[in-house]
């Protein structure tokens, strides 16, 4: 790991480890907005990992990116800092300057689309699904213009909101764009096409499940330990032992999936890495979900429990920004254009190269 | 906080300069192998292509010099053992001796042990077997009842080990006996040696397998005599020295890679006319394959870091091994094609009919996937 690396894993983790708390996120689940959580966010540099020192970030890399979404992850922390992270990037590779408080991005599923109108001065269309679509400072919008995908950000007040929620209770809202007023707009940084959202989206998606996959394995380990019955620790019986061992595989699975993909996106173009990221850690999270829950017994099927914080979030995550089916589509698609000849020795260049 | 950790390795431009040089080696001495074959890649035992891999440099890759080895890094072994794989290379004359044998030599032998089989080893010339399990003890290995006791320079050796996969065509054998029997103390009183397998006093008994083929075998043992300068490590060692030995071989890419000709014959089948489902099952398995290979890559550089990874090393071989044995499921799930015992309708019947039958052994063969997960629980700190 990187010294920036470093230093913001250990600001994210105690500064997490104070704020999100049990309380938090049931106030955060009945639409309270975190201000004292994002303001340390900002303060402590953490929502612009991406963006040079020079436009107020801190002008590290997607490795060092990912150290603060799989922290946001574990904490489950109830604000749009993974959405922040990618829309500053965006706004920061078209040459745009970054404003402050949450962003996020619009649209986020591959069937939808805005346009630019009135000469790029206008928004157009709607988008379903938008994470903290309405408490968002601003909305990071992936349009095209001229043949080309174009980054235009939008005040998320210019938009015409429907509330929504995913199982967590995170806001997904829909934003209908009727000539909303462009602040600023450039073409995307070259090498990203139009499809770029999903694939950034569903980049931090893994990381974050990644994140509250180790949260679930964690959590499920101590209980074990705790929970007696016929007179002992239930993770002493051999049952219960070996449901925890196939958990730790895929939460294994799943960080070096995602991971893998923090370190293809500073590299190259990272859809092959991205889509094999978000079909394991999507498929580790139902598994990891499904036995943390058993392990719990009722207990972690209760609101009064914190299990759900991070299972309902794997839930709803592992659909976002496209699911594993659509993922594997793409991953599938490649490797079959490219032949069964080509298969090893694209993976050998592509990994640990 | 976590139990384990899998940092990405990035493999050096020497390994990758290394990479080209396997690929072409191999692509000419493979070149007549059909693709049933090659799915029985570490099953393959070819003496003569070993003592060509030999002559390369890429057996004992990492070991000294002065036993043949070539310092090498492991990250440039684990680069010509997954090329090996991936292409069906027939490695089986080698690999026991190249991933287990020698480095448990190099650990634990005696100086002159090392200088009488190490560089016959790196040379390609020298096979060897494991003798650990027997009829009463398998997962309970320590229950072990083979004994090898005191008599005039050296150990008389008594009682049979089965699984003995090449016992009938290796030169030796690295076996586990009862040196002492330590009452309620069962993983005392063991011990490792070195076993010529063409003494007198040693019958070797084919078991053959359910697909019909002869990989393992039943070793007896009747008064045979190993003299005192063939055991390895001290007498009473051995439960130690062996579980070492175990850890050695469980996060290497034969843990992921046993079902990639079927994944391959899968693609080549599918990407003649592509369905959204067969392109959907595809990209799932290739994910699955994508992420075994980061995790396998991560345990070479931890342990070429000099560090332990044993956990993750588990973790690896429970992972890939279920992996490897969903393939097959796969190709079922997807494909209307019928398993076939040899040479039938295609390449792809062949190859599933192969590794339906081979599957089950995938989660047995040094050790179960209980045992395995046993394991790993105590890693999570579980018992």
């Amino acid at each position: 790991m990187s010294e920036l690396g470093t230093l913001l894993a250990d600001t994210v983790t105690r500064l997490f480890g104070d704020l999100v708390t049990k309380e938090a996120l049931e106030a955060a689940e009945k639409g309270a907005w975190p201000e004292k959580l994002w303001r340390a966010l900002e303060e402590g540099g953490l929502t612009l990992p991406l963006v040079p020192e020079a436009q107020g970030g801190a002008g590290g890399c997607w490795e060092d990116a990912e150290v603060v979404v799989r922290a946001a992850g574990r904490h489950a922390a109830p604000v749009p800092l993974a959405e922040t992270i990618v829309a500053g990037w965006l706004l920061a590779g078209a040459g745009l300057e970054v404003p402050m408080g949450p962003l996020t991005l619009a649209p986020v599923r591959a069937d939808e689309s805005l346009r630019l109108a009135r000469k790029g001065a206008a928004l157009e269309g709607t988008a379903t699904r938008v994470p903290w679509g309405a408490r968002a400072g601003h909305v990071v919008a992936l349009a095209e213009a001229g043949g080309r995908p174009t980054v235009a950000l939008v005040a998320a007040g210019a938009a015409r909101v429907t509330p929504g929620r995913n199982l967590a209770l995170e806001p997904r809202d829909t934003l209908v764009f009727d000539g909303a007023p462009v602040l600023a707009s450039a073409p995307a940084a070259a090498g990203l096409g139009p499809d770029a959202l999903q694939v950034y989206g569903a980049l931090v998606r893994a990381a974050q499940m990644a994140g509250a996959l180790e949260s679930v394995l964690e959590q499920a380990v101590r209980y074990a330990g705790e929970r007696r019955q016929f007179g002992r620790a239930i993770g002493s019986f051999q049952a219960i032992q070996q449901q925890l061992a196939v958990l730790a595989g895929h939460v294994a699975a799943a960080g070096t999936a995602a991971a893998h993909a923090f370190r293809a996106a500073d590299r190259r173009d990272p859809a092959f890495e991205v889509a094999a990221a978000k079909v394991r850690t999507g498929e580790a999270a139902g598994v990891g979900a499904a036995i943390a829950h058993a392990v719990h017994g009722a207990l972690g099927f209760t609101y009064e429990h914190s299990l759900h914080f991070a299972t309902r979030r794997l839930w709803s995550w592992r659909a976002e920004f496209g699911s594993e089916s659509r993922w594997a589509v793409v991953l599938g698609r490649t490797v079959l254009t490219r032949g069964a000849d080509l298969l090893w020795p694209d993976l050998t260049a592509r990994g640990g190269a | 906080m976590h139990a384990f950790r899998f940092d990405l390795t990035d493999l050096p431009p020497a390994a990758e300069a290394l990479r080209a040089e396997v690929r072409d080696f191999l692509r000419a001495e493979l070149k007549d192998r059909r693709r049933a074959e090659r799915a029985d890649s570490w099953g393959g035992f070819d003496p003569a292509f070993s003592r060509k891999v030999g002559a390369r440099g890429w057996i004992g890759m990492t070991w000294p010099t002065r036993y043949g080895g070539h310092e090498r890094s492991f990250l440039e072994r684990y680069v010509v053992l997954e090329e090996m794989l991936a292409a069906g290379a027939p490695v089986g004359a080698h690999w026991v001796a190249d991933r287990q044998s020698g480095p448990l030599l190099l650990r634990y032998g005696t100086e002159a042990q090392r200088e009488r089989f190490l560089p016959a080893i790196t040379r390609g010339e020298l096979a060897f077997a494991i003798g650990m399990s027997e009829p009463d003890s398998g997962s309970d290995l320590a229950s072990i009842r083979t004994r090898a006791e005191r008599a005039d320079g050296g150990y008389r050796v008594n009682g049979t080990k089965v699984w003995t996969s090449n016992a009938h065509r290796a030169q030796y054998l690295i076996a586990l006996f009862r040196t002492q029997v330590v009452p309620d103390k069962k993983h005392e009183g063991l011990s490792q040696f070195l076993v010529d397998l063409a003494a007198p006093g040693i019958t070797i008994r084919p078991i053959i397998d359910l697909g019909g083929a002869h990989h393992f075998n039943e070793v007896v043992f009747e008064d045979a005599l190993i003299p005192e300068d063939l055991r390895v490590g001290g007498e009473g060692d051995g439960w130690k020295q062996v579980t070492t030995e175990l850890a050695f071989e469980r996060s290497g890419p034969e843990r992921y890679l046993s079902s990639f000709a079927l994944l391959l014959e899968l693609v080549r089948r599918e990407a003649e006319r592509p369905s959204e489902r067969g392109t959907v099952a595809v990209g799932r398995l290739v994910a699955h394959l994508a992420t075994l290979r980061q995790m396998s890559l991560s345990v070479a550089g931890m342990l070429e870091a000099g560090l332990n990874p044993n956990l993750e090393a588990a973790l690896v071989k429970d992972v890939g091994t279920a992996f490897e044995q969903e393939t097959p499921e796969g190709v079922h799930a997807l494909l209307d094609v019928e398993p076939e015992p040899g040479a039938g309708r295609g390449d792809l019947e062949e190859v599933l009919g192969y590794l339906v039958q081979r599957a089950p052994s995938f989660s047995l063969r040094g050790g179960t996937r209980e045992i395995l997960r046993g394991i790993i629980a105590r890693g999570l700190g579980l018992r």
